[in-house]
């Protein structure tokens, strides 16, 4: 990286990520790209644009179309002492790669007593609200976030796409790095050396003093937004925590925020049932307890597979699904009568 | 070089050196026109002492399981050929992928018996650097150590070595789908990578002819366009000449070899399996006529390189490389619970931190 300050101008989060591409593939001889599609055609999503022609083939390099192997072959490669960075073309698409993820990559430190690591970044493209057809949308972070072994980060800002991939790349550990595709196309300053907080740090997108927002990826464009509406509309004043990492998971910020406020929404896009909203929420009652004026609430997609996309907007959680949960933490010392009403 | 199927395919019938009876049969035309050549008695005698020791340690590691000193043992023992000659075969610089059930040869390639008995035991999952020894965790998942070989096979070519990637396999695991994405990496990339399927005949109790119609496990390489052979895996000779072939293959930058080698499993699958419940005994006592180390020792008793007074010397010697693994093996293991927390990342989270302090106040109340 370099030491001069440089600004890029306003970059989109694709382009974000290819600077942090071409940066480590520039300083570390050992970082290679490989994956379905991301030579000659630069991924699907433009990603790798460019770095096989820059870079040469040797470096960026088309798979078979094998999800299992192309993990698989990482961890052989990671054992030469080489630092794959590695593409999941879709979420769904991972999921052949599961058992490579699960029980070598974030397991071989553990099981050989930090003798072996494997530094490998797993990129995805993940979540929805881009009008992708069935298995092109999934939110597929609670499987990663329940691995131990395994860190998981999601940038929301092209800066943080930038940092937070070069920081990937160094890492000792290996690291499914979700990309919201939601939010490849959206532009904001670029500034290098970037700044941001490293792993496991969280970041206060907005200071506020009525209620907190809990979100990441995808979401937290939309819970800026419905901050912004509930200042106009209501008066609350909402603090929102872009969480960036799922693991290591930031308690330290996001219970301090809460301690303050003594409110709070957890906002994921994934499916409610079991997943890291759930846990979010579970965090924040066991440590913000006396607190609390009001329970944790979840924003959440619906628990059904992700819906065709003429729907995708009633699975998605969006500026007035979060709206109408902030409404619902007892403002007026009342609870939450309905909600608490078990359906039959 | 364009390949035709002819160089792809494995010879008819498996190759074989020695008969069942240790005579030397020769190769047959077939094989000799691919390059196998007879070892020398000395690589044969050591491949014989080795397996003599190999075999001590197997029924060793077995009796282990009977006084509650490993948690479990899947043996080896039949398939001492395949355990013993490939590993003679290796160079330090190469790799090796072992599965769960390749102890034998671990400790054939010189990894410390204890380090290799720790999954076993249960006091950790790897006991041996894989780094330091060239060689990967013993793999339990199945096949999915057939990618690993095949990006380690890749990445030694990259480094400029002319180490080859050595990948164990078991015949039930060529169905899995990473045997098939590990070949065709390997494949593709020209890695340097070898394939041994030990085709014990069994997937714990499931029959090879449930597993696969191809006519030898071999001919499944052909279709990634990966030279293939097969071999008498009980016949040491044959089992080292084609290792040896498909070692230098690799490592001359052809490209991938698969080799299929017949064997048997004399044992249950594991010390905790009941193999009566789904072969007969005549089988059994049929195959330990076939025996790897009787066929080697007939062999070389009558070349004249195996004495009476060498047979004497290598017995003692396993049974000494026996008692030392029983004596280091009853010592209690040391496990330090808070070591738990030490190998899930390079820096504990501030999660497992928690949980670290939990789990010392638990051992400090038990002390109490």
């Amino acid at each position: 990286m370099s030491t001069q300050t440089q600004s890029t101008g306003t970059v989109t989060m694709a382009q974000g990520l290819n600077r942090a591409l071409r940066d480590a593939l520039t300083e570390d001889e050992d970082v290679l790209v490989f994956g379905e599609d991301v030579g000659t055609l630069g991924g699907v999503f433009r990603i790798t644009d460019g770095l096989t022609a820059d870079f040469g083939e040797d470096r960026c390099f088309d798979t078979p179309l094998a999800e299992a192997g192309i993990a698989g072959f990482a961890v052989g490669l990671a054992m030469q002492g080489f630092r794959p960075v590695i593409e999941m073309q879709f979420d769904a698409f991972g999921y052949p790669a599961f058992e490579q993820v699960v029980s070598h990559i974030a397991k071989m430190r553990n099981r050989t007593r930090s003798m072996l690591t494997m530094p490998i970044v797993i990129r995805i493209p993940y979540a929805g609200g881009i009008g992708g057809v069935e298995h092109h949308c999934d939110s597929s972070e609670g499987y990663y976030a329940h691995t131990p072994g395994l860190h998981v980060v999601t940038p929301s800002t092209p800066a943080d796409a930038y940092s937070l991939l070069r920081e990937a790349i160094a890492s000792p550990d290996p690291v499914v790095f979700m990309e919201p595709k939601a939010l490849y196309w959206s532009r904001a300053e670029l500034e290098l050396p970037v700044t941001t907080e490293p792993f496991g740090r969280a970041a206060v997108r907005r200071e506020g003093s009525d209620v907190t927002v809990v979100a990441y990826g995808p979401q937290v464009p939309n819970a800026l937004k419905a901050a912004e509406v509930a200042a106009d509309e209501e008066g609350w004043d909402v603090e929102v925590i872009d969480l960036r990492t799922l693991v290591p998971f930031d308690d330290e910020t996001v219970a301090a925020s809460v301690r303050k406020t003594g409110r709070c929404v957890v906002v994921s896009e994934a499916a409610g049932f079991g997943g890291v909203g759930g846990e979010i929420a579970a965090r924040v009652s066991e440590r913000c307890f006396h607190s609390l004026a009001a329970p944790v609430l979840r924003v959440s997609g619906l628990d059904i597979p992700y819906p065709p996309p003429i729907l995708e907007h009633t699975h998605l959680p969006g500026v007035d699904r979060i709206l109408d949960t902030i409404a619902r933490l007892q403002w007026d010392d009342q609870p939450d009568v309905a909600r608490l009403e078990v359906s039959r | 070089m364009s390949k035709t199927t002819a160089d792809l395919l494995p010879c008819g019938d498996p190759v074989q050196f020695l008969n069942e009876q240790g005579e030397l049969t020769g190769p047959g035309a077939e094989a000799e026109a691919r390059g196998y050549t007879m070892p020398s008695d000395e690589d044969l005698l050591a491949v014989w002492r080795q397996m003599v020791i190999g075999r001590r340690f197997d029924t060793q590691a077995t009796a282990l399981t009977k006084q509650g000193r490993l948690a479990v043992y899947p043996s080896s023992r039949g398939q001492d050929a395949c355990q013993v000659a490939p590993m003679l075969a290796l160079q330090a610089d190469d790799w090796f992928f072992p599965t769960y059930r390749d102890s034998m040869a671990l400790v054939s390639r010189g990894l410390d018996p204890v380090e290799v008995l720790t999954l076993l035991r249960g006091s950790w999952h790897c006991g041996y650097d894989p780094v330091a020894t060239n060689t990967a965790p013993q793999c339990t998942p199945l096949a999915t150590q057939a990618v690993h070989a095949a990006g380690a096979g890749h990445g030694l070519a990259r480094r400029g070595s002319d180490g080859v990637a050595l990948c164990f396999i078991g015949d039930g695991a060529t169905s899995e789908g990473d045997f098939h994405e590990g070949l065709n990496f390997a494949a593709v990339f020209n890695a340097p990578t070898v394939y041994f399927v030990q085709n014990n005949k069994y997937a714990i109790s499931v029959p090879l002819a449930k597993q696969t119609k191809a006519p030898s496990l071999a001919y499944k390489g052909i279709g990634y366009g990966i030279r293939s052979e097969q071999v008498d895996g009980n016949d040491a000779a044959a089992v080292l000449a084609v290792t040896r072939t498909a070692l230098e293959h690799a490592s001359s930058g052809s490209g991938p070899f698969l080799i299929e080698a017949h064997t048997y499993r004399l044992e249950a699958h594991t010390n905790a399996d009941d193999a009566t419940r789904y072969r007969e005994s005549d089988e059994v006592t049929q195959w330990s006529t076939r025996d790897p180390i009787a066929r080697l020792r007939a062999y070389l008793t009558g070349t004249g390189a195996l004495t009476a007074e060498i047979e004497e010397q290598v017995t003692a010697e396993a049974e000494e490389y026996a008692a030392r693994v029983r004596e280091r093996m009853n010592a209690e293991p040391e496990v330090a619970p808070l070591s738990l927390f030490e190998h899930v990342y390079a820096q504990p989270t501030p999660q497992l931190r928690e949980q670290a302090d939990l789990v010392r106040a638990e051992m400090d109340e038990v002390r109490a």
